[in-house]
């Protein structure tokens, strides 16, 4: 393997591996037959919602909201997975639906 | 007695909405890693080995190198720290299964999670077995998407601006869907306040952190009043 690819291989097994560990970590916490405090068990169950909603925001994170286009492609497209998945609640529909739109949207129009 | 067959068959019923998604945003990693100058060799291993959507999308920015290895750390922790509270609800389970019980912590992405969570289970079929059947076709279809994907990179004729918008449009449906089937709503509006305002106060490269140590902050002052309100509607249903 030569040098050039030997970086981005480390860097792929390193956040693989951290990945791995993240999704490990709670049972090398609460695995050896340690009851999991409530106050855990409760964020398992609530965190979930929020963090979806923390993801979106992460996805619009370089739109500028001062700068044109003001992030109309993107809120026109995601209003448009919106309408489209409530509509039909079809993940395939919604999503394939708003990426064609986003693409045609920051392609043609603005 | 029930066979491998009805396990793989009702375990491939279950995952079928997964099977769109997987294959449909890993065509979509596939070429966006091809455009970035990694062919469909890449694909193949970084779906094997790193095995999330989210992070596999957010590695393609680091892979040429130019951010520091701490950053890198930080960044994907922050982006999969959300994987920390997926494996509490399956601690006993997953120990029960033994050495396949590693291959169902690596391969807990989100959506096999919500699929585990979600599954009623016929009595007559083995869990551990629809489980391990379950995580394993899910990988299937994403290392199977990203490589498609990385192939039809090499192939593409058409300007694929914007497609990196699946990636906002996967989020936006969980986050209907855990809309619907969640019973406060609270939780997500907490996620929408913290994310707009950590990204505003810190900005775009630091703001995944403080997010969610203030969403859990504010879940965890809230979280009497949320499973208050979830009693109540369940009394009320």
């Amino acid at each position: 393997m030569s040098s050039s690819l030997f970086t981005p291989f480390l860097i792929t097994l390193l956040v693989a591996g951290l990945t791995f560990s993240t999704r490990f970590l709670p049972f090398a916490l609460f695995g050896g037959g340690k009851k999991v405090p409530a106050i855990v068990q409760a964020l398992g169950e609530l965190l979930p919602p929020a963090v979806m909603a923390i993801l979106v925001v992460y996805c619009l994170r370089n739109v500028s909201i001062m700068m044109a286009p003001h992030g109309l492609p993107e809120f026109i497209a995601i209003g448009i997975v919106a309408i489209l998945h409530i509509w039909k609640r079809n993940n395939l529909l919604s999503i394939g639906g708003g990426t064609v739109i986003y693409m045609v949207l920051v392609q043609m129009v603005f | 007695m029930t066979t491998k067959k009805e396990i793989i068959k009702y375990a491939f019923i279950q995952t079928l909405p997964v099977l769109f998604g997987y294959v449909f945003m890993g065509i979509a990693f596939g070429i966006l890693l091809e455009e970035a100058g990694y062919n469909f060799v890449w694909a193949l291993f970084i779906s094997l080995t790193v095995y999330s959507g989210s992070m596999q999308f957010v590695l393609i920015g680091l892979l040429g190198g130019g951010m520091g290895i701490i950053s890198m750390i930080i960044l994907t922790l922050s982006v999969q720290c959300r994987h920390i509270f997926y494996g509490l609800s399956f601690i006993e389970k997953f120990k029960a299964m033994g050495k396949r019980g590693w291959y169902m912590v690596f391969s807990l992405t989100d959506e096999t999670y919500s699929l585990l969570c979600g599954m009623k289970i016929p009595e007559e079929l083995d869990k551990k077995k629809v489980f391990l059947a379950v995580a394993v076709l899910d990988q299937s279809y994403w290392v199977l998407g990203c490589t498609i994907g990385g192939i039809l990179g090499s192939f593409i004729g058409f300007d694929t601006t914007g497609i990196d918008f699946a990636m906002t449009a996967l989020f936006v449906v969980i986050f209907i869907e855990q809309w619907y089937s969640f019973p406060s709503h609270i939780p997500a509006i907490i996620g929408i306040c913290c994310g707009t305002a950590a990204l505003i106060i810190f900005g775009a490269n630091a703001f995944i952190l403080p997010a969610l140590i203030a969403s859990v902050c504010l879940l965890l002052l809230l979280k009497n009043t949320i499973v208050k309100q979830d009693d109540c509607q369940e009394a009320c249903e």
